[in-house]
């Protein structure tokens, strides 16, 4: 009865949100997807291609979109080293004589005051040149790289939204308007993170495992929608709806074909979390297999922005937002108004009790599992157009977020998992205000470790023995 | 193929610091995992702020002895900060909290505005740092070689590394043998079997696992040390991933065992260059490329891993009796 009573209060909630999180939403995206496609234009304005010369270059802006002046970079390979300095417009080039693989190194030390490159582990970075053509060398500034266990670009890395701020929080000032635009900010993304983390929670809640390979749906929808998009050619929508279906059938083959072999052969769910790692690690060195380490755009074009207010946000966080909600609405309406959902929580209650009433709990598990892959599809989809890339280790490095966003709303609860979300979403970009962007990550998990002293149970988490 | 090639690269891996690193490490996990049942999920966490510890203080110019005190200090406190809030719950919190602690540190270590004391995410040099090491060294200079192993003396990857690495790892095996025997071990893997038959018995569980995890945190702050002493301390190296191979190689010789961990350290890393070097030679480039031949061995170690804790759980020299995955 207590949960009925907390979720009934919940839609009310999550419509509030809403209007506030479609404000919030429009500011900012459009500061991400304008900054980060600005850096695409490699013709070098200075230096002419020929049959003997070839041409390292590329543009510069701050996360702003301003221009970057006076950037020193140092381009160095077989043909000696050149140096560079962008000029008015944010560009620079370096002329160079012999084919081969240069370094590009940008002096971060002449970046704009309160910048920083987005993915410092892209500087340096190797181009190959070949003569008579050009090679871009981009370095993207913005808020710095977070997430990510690989020394690949990492998807969440785009997810500061640095428009109106120097992306070092500490260095600007906290504005009531940076305030605002954070915290919607952190709203979408909590709104996101909850697509991704339902299902844990659910899953959590009908089996007791922890399942770490969680994050590798979040990603394979993602990758689903790139190869929808870049490769068949597909719109987005079409892309998008083909990588939650294939998202939801992953989930369904891999109950039939692990999850319920294993709970047949009593593994306990200790040792099944750990074959969840080894598969976790699996699938990302699969993913990376089949897609290499580099980020990967969902969609080329650039978001249209929209200005509300003081918020500046675009379209497709507006939509993302949307759909996020009436996703989350659609499983409340499912666990609260169904019969299916209701023996769902009976068996999250105790599965046991249920077993006992008459519910079938495997054919609840398996429907769970479906659900919730398909809504961790549906959460990569969008978190890969809010990242405005993904990459083979997109939900490995938001895993963490994830769990701890169910811990914090309460395991097993597929409410709290809500909750804890939208709570991790602003912790994330609020935290910003007051620490280095690239520690944001670590201010969440912060957070994680604060809740299990203080309540372990979670937000929405019944006081049992834990312990 | 050139079999002479391969051999030598696999049995280079038999002796090489890392396999020492990561033994050494999956001998702390043993004493969390195997000895007392807990899930620490974090073991790259106390390698790295170990291999922190000791590249700052050395580079700050501490003697070595110091610099490893140091590195052993950050641990205790690490895991202190660790376990206050999560001992007390049940083991699947340990697990999360460990695992996210472990990211903490990765990720305020390659923060840019730590870049003055830890290098950002470039990480600090392996020269800066490792001078006062080599400097101890008793070898004269030169190469030295026997059979498939021929080394520098002293600089980096070096005879000097592994004969200290080794040492180490002999050193940690006699004292997990001797901890195993001791009451003291008893009561830990009473902890392991029943935490509430202990309790019943008057031990104060809670300091009991506490002193374990410091322990073992100790072991996996040297492993880091040992890890960075050949190359340098990169973060982004040390993250996730590093613990999991810790965990697969505790898996695979076997939890609980004096000598699992040094064995599944060993067999992991030479079948992987195994692997890895054959697929090399008998692939075609068009086929797979040599990164792809990179992540298809991370693949198999997953996929070893996924296998032992359904089939094997108790690796190849543990007893299926003794081991209890199943902590509460």
């Amino acid at each position: 009865m207590r949960r009925v009573a907390t979720t009934g209060r919940s839609p009310h909630r999550a419509r509030r949100n809403l209007a506030l999180a479609v404000l919030t939403l429009l500011l900012t995206t459009s500061a991400v997807l304008t900054s980060s496609g600005a850096a695409t234009a490699a013709a070098a304005a200075q230096c002419v291609t020929d049959a003997s010369t070839a041409c390292v270059g590329g543009t510069i802006r701050t996360a702003a979109g301003e221009p970057a002046v006076g950037v020193k970079l140092t381009v160095d390979g077989p043909g000696g080293s050149v140096e560079a300095e962008t000029g008015a417009d944010g560009r620079w080039s370096a002329a160079v004589t012999t084919a081969g693989d240069y370094t590009v190194t940008l002096d971060e030390d002449t970046l704009p005051e309160g910048e920083q490159l987005r993915d410092p582990a892209g500087n340096p970075r190797t181009v190959v040149v070949r003569l008579g053509s050009s090679a871009g060398a981009l370095f993207p500034l913005g808020g710095g790289a977070a997430g990510g266990s690989g020394a690949t670009p990492d998807p969440g890395a785009s997810a500061a939204p640095g428009t109106n701020a120097p992306s070092t929080g500490a260095s600007g000032g906290v504005t009531a308007q940076r305030v605002l635009q954070q915290g919607v900010s952190g709203l979408v993304f909590g709104l996101l993170l909850a697509l991704a983390s339902v299902g844990l929670s659910l899953i959590y809640g009908t089996t007791g495992l922890s399942n770490f390979a969680h994050g590798e749906q979040v990603t394979l929808g993602a990758l689903l929608a790139y190869f929808g998009v870049q490769v068949l050619g597909q719109p987005l929508i079409v892309a998008g709806l083909l990588a939650v279906a294939v998202g939801a059938a992953s989930g369904w083959a891999q109950d039939a074909g692990i999850w319920h072999k294993l709970r047949q052969r009593r593994l306990g769910p200790t040792q099944q979390m750990i074959v969840t790692i080894g598969l976790s690690m699996v699938l990302q060195y699969a993913f990376q297999y089949f897609v290499g380490g580099g980020p990967l755009r969902i969609v080329r074009e650039n978001p249209v922005p929209v200005r509300i207010g003081p918020l500046l946000l675009n379209q497709q966080s507006i939509f993302s937002a949307l759909i996020a909600l009436v996703a989350i609405a659609a499983v409340g309406y499912f666990l609260l108004g169904t019969r299916t959902g209701r023996a769902t929580r009976a068996v999250s209650d105790n599965p046991a009790l249920a077993a006992a009433s008459g519910i079938s709990v495997e054919r609840i598990v398996r429907i769970v599992w479906t659900l919730g892959a398909g809504l961790a599809a549906l959460g990569g989809v969008l978190l890969g157009l809010y990242f405005n890339a993904t990459a083979w280790n997109m939900g490995g490095a938001i895993l963490l977020l994830m769990f701890a966003a169910v811990t914090l709303g309460g395991l097993g609860t597929a409410f709290g998992a809500l909750v804890g979300s939208i709570v991790i979403g602003l912790v994330v970009e609020l935290s910003t205000l007051v620490i280095p962007s690239d520690m944001r990550y670590a201010g969440a998990l912060v957070i994680l470790i604060l809740v299990l002293l203080v309540r372990p149970q979670g937000i929405l988490g019944r006081a049992e023995r834990i312990g | 193929m050139d079999w002479t090639r391969i051999l030598t690269n696999v049995a280079g891996e038999i002796i090489a610091p890392t396999t020492a690193a990561y033994a050494l490490a999956a001998i702390g996990l043993n004493v969390h995992f195997g000895m007392t049942g807990l899930l620490n999920f974090g073991q790259a966490g106390f390698m790295l702020i170990g291999a922190y510890g000791f590249a700052i203080a050395s580079m700050a110019g501490w003697p070595v002895w110091a610099s490893v005190l140091v590195a052993m200090a950050c641990a205790v406190v690490f895991a202190l900060i660790l376990g206050i809030p999560t001992l007390k719950l049940r083991g699947d919190y340990l697990s999360i909290v460990t695992i996210a602690a472990a990211e903490i540190v990765r990720l305020v270590g390659r923060s840019t505005s730590l870049t003055w004391l830890t290098g950002g995410n470039a990480g600090l040099a392996g020269d800066s740092f490792k001078g006062s090491f080599q400097e101890l060294s008793p070898l004269p200079d030169g190469n030295f070689g026997i059979g498939p192993w021929e080394y520098s003396n002293n600089l980096s990857n070096s005879w000097w590394v592994r004969i200290v690495g080794w040492a180490l790892v002999a050193l940690a095996c006699l004292t997990i043998w001797l901890w195993m025997r001791s009451p003291w071990g008893r009561v830990l893997k009473g902890i392991r079997e029943d935490e509430d038959a202990v309790r019943s018995l008057g031990k104060n569980v809670y300091s009991y696992k506490m002193q374990a995890l410091i322990l073992g945190g100790t072991f996996g702050a040297v492993a880091g040390i040992i890890y960075a002493l050949p190359r340098a301390v990169q973060p982004d190296s040390m993250g996730r991933p590093m613990t999991f191979y810790v965990w697969t190689i505790l898996l695979l010789g076997g939890a609980a065992t004096v000598f699992g961990p040094v064995l599944g350290s060993i067999l992991l890393w030479t079948t992987l260059m195994l692997i890895k070097t054959v697929l090399r030679d008998v692939v075609p480039t068009t086929v797979m490329r040599s990164e792809q031949i990179e992540m298809l061995g991370w693949v198999l170690v997953g996929l070893t891993l996924m296998l032992l804790v359904i089939f094997r759980p108790q690796g190849i020299l543990g007893d299926r009796k003794e081991l209890a995955i199943d902590v509460r």
